[in-house]
């Protein structure tokens, strides 16, 4: 009888732990973040306690989590464990909104402009690529970057076979001998690209705007808090400011940042050379009313359902709709689960937080 | 007094009780999921029985729309081909060379301490210097598993030579036999079955480098599709493929100990 209690207890505390995720009107909140250039600005706005103080102002509490493994915390974001996660327009499609979790882009952060790229070893033209083994981490936005550089020279997937490379390894595999075309992103990409031999022959600054990095929060707790919505974008915006300011402050900034992200202050800022971040509110509010992230937005999904990526139940790309500012919709307008809401960007932009 | 100690199940309350554990974490699982699925009927986290079937089924038979492959046979195939040449050749230097060391003194002092050090190394640390010596193809997978497996067959099986009583050695000599025909004659039948032990003990580690080999960089295997699909948390893969590893594993253990008893039937314990 012990014994099956014991059972029971611990079967009880088993579906205890994988429930049911409800959103309700909350004072706590996580929000989850990784290492990459775009996204340092929310570990310094933790440290520096601007999160802090924005969360004060409107009485709620934030806490910033910095989790080491990128795909990890948006599968822990889409489990329920976060109520928000950094992660890239791809991501957000194909990770929580494909698993039915209802999710919101609340600050559009930038966008990569050469931080993504395709190095052959070599030759120095894309062309080059053809019936080559290409090592990339495969259905991430590597994969979409080369399926979009294949398509602007005429080239398809069939054309070359797809290796799949843990990011953490993939410096280590580019330096094998066999290894002559990778794809990856920085700060990985300028380690490989300076290997004996090798030429980037195409990177994301080919297809400006397509790879954008967001801050993304679940669209139920949202609703239920925009004062969740209010400080985070405040905050936000202080640390770009404070960021993009040629002064000591900023320049502390940085270099907090540069450190953080494990490089120093000449490295950090050949990767912000390369990333398009939008320091004040008004550039991200046009970069999201602009019809392009539609068309964008249409690329990425259609290159996600092509590739799986959309899940069992998707039939075709529209299976999972994404709502835009103004109103606009694609795919199923009764199935809309990734939100691009520019509505707390504006409220920043009009100095109304 | 009846004392806990003491009390034994039947051959049918001992079913029950191993079976019950694994209902409960059937049952926990499917509760679980339905909560999960009634708050949101696209969760992946814990798909229903009917979603595992069904992916099962898929992946099973019907070709991937992308490569034309059926997934799960040719991952299967890919997997396999790579664990049996990592603890195949594991197998049989580890045999020749723990045999060696543990009846020849010129050769345990010559290897001994070489094959201590390299059973210290963590084989997962030595990956990248595998990838950048020998590419990352198949060959370094192997040798990935290799270096799990093979020093700790060559320890386990110099040990198990050496344990045989000195006696026979003697008798052996005094009867005119040579090196080669003691090895052959006397140690190697005694030592064969500790062999097939030692590899039911390492299919679990050879399983995990494998694995991680293919977690890292692979164009099929059932570790790179577990790995790939982890992207976009498809647990209505992963899952099956978590069970069907499992049982490839359960299968070779169990072929192992009946082909033990079958060969040698001498030996006493086969620790079934």
């Amino acid at each position: 009888m012990n014994r099956l209690t014991t059972l029971l207890l611990a079967a009880l505390l088993t579906v205890g732990l994988v429930g049911p995720v409800q959103a309700e009107p909350k004072k706590d909140f996580r929000i989850a973040w990784s290492i990459y250039v775009g996204w340092m600005p929310w570990g310094h706005a933790a440290d520096a306690g601007i999160v802090k103080k924005w969360a004060d102002k409107y009485g709620i509490g934030i806490d910033v989590v910095q989790i080491n493994d990128y795909v990890e915390s948006i599968n822990q974001y889409t489990a329920g464990a976060f109520d928000g996660c950094v992660m890239t327009n791809m991501d957000a499609l194909t990770i929580p909104a494909a698993g039915g979790v209802d999710s919101t882009a609340l600050i559009v952060g930038d966008f990569s402009n050469g931080n993504d790229g395709v190095v052959l070893k070599g030759a120095t033209d894309l062309k080059a690529i053809k019936g080559r083994k290409v090592n990339l981490v495969e259905l991430s936005v590597s994969h979409y970057l080369l399926a979009r550089g294949l398509e602007s020279v005429g080239l398809s997937e069939r054309d070359i076979t797809v290796v799949n490379t843990g990011d953490a390894d993939i410096v280590a595999a580019a330096a094998a001998p066999e290894v002559d075309a990778i794809v990856t992103w920085n700060p990985q990409l300028a380690e490989v690209k300076a290997l004996p031999g090798a030429s980037l022959v195409f990177d994301s600054a080919d297809i400006p705007g397509e790879i954008i990095d967001l801050l993304v929060v679940n669209s139920a707790t949202l609703a239920a808090n925009p004062a969740l919505g209010k400080a985070l974008t405040g905050a936000w915006y202080e640390t770009l400011a404070l960021m993009a300011a040629q002064d000591a402050a900023g320049k502390a900034a940085r270099e907090a940042m540069a450190k953080a992200s494990g490089t120093d202050l000449a490295g950090f800022e050949s990767q912000l050379a390369t990333t398009q971040m939008f320091y004040t509110p008004p550039e991200a509010v046009a970069f999201s009313r602009d019809p392009a992230l539609l068309r964008t937005m249409d690329y990425v999904r259609t290159f996600s359902f092509a590739h799986g990526l959309l899940g069992e139940g998707a039939r075709s790309a529209d299976a999972v709709g994404i709502a835009f500012p103004g109103g606009k919709t694609l795919g199923d307008a009764g199935n809309v689960k990734l939100r691009f809401d520019d509505s707390y960007m504006k409220m920043a932009a009009d100095g109304a937080l | 007094m009846t004392r806990l100690l003491n009390r034994r199940p039947g051959r049918a309350g001992a079913l029950v009780l191993g079976v019950l554990p694994l209902a409960l974490l059937a049952v926990a699982y499917l509760i679980g999921s339905d909560a999960r699925l009634a708050a949101n009927p696209n969760d992946k986290l814990l798909p229903s029985l009917a979603t595992l079937v069904d992916t099962t089924l898929r992946l099973a038979t019907q070709p991937d729309a992308r490569s034309g492959d059926v997934l799960l046979w040719t991952d299967t195939a890919a997997s396999l081909q790579r664990l049996a040449w990592g603890v195949g050749v594991s197998a049989v230097l580890g045999f020749a060379v723990g045999v060696a060391m543990g009846l020849v003194p010129l050769v345990r002092a010559t290897l001994a301490p070489l094959v201590a050090v390299l059973s210290m190394i963590p084989p997962l640390a030595l990956l990248p210097i595998l990838f950048i010596v020998l590419g990352l193809g198949e060959l370094s997978k192997i040798v990935l598993i290799g270096f799990g497996v093979a020093p700790f067959l060559m320890r386990d099986l110099a040990q198990r030579a050496a344990e045989i009583p000195r006696e026979q050695l003697i008798k052996a000599q005094t009867l005119g036999a040579n090196t080669w025909q003691i090895a052959l004659r006397v140690v190697i039948p005694q030592t064969l079955p500790a062999l097939v032990h030692g590899l039911r003990l390492t299919l679990g580690p050879a399983w995990l480098f494998l694995i991680a080999a293919e977690a890292i960089a692979a164009t099929d295997g059932l570790g790179y599709r577990i790995f790939l699909v982890r992207r976009y948390m498809a647990m209505d893969v992963i899952l099956p493929y978590v069970a069907w590893i499992t049982l490839l594993a359960y299968a070779m253990d169990r072929t192992l100990a009946a082909l033990a008893r079958r060969w040698f039937p001498w030996v006493e314990d086969h620790s079934a």
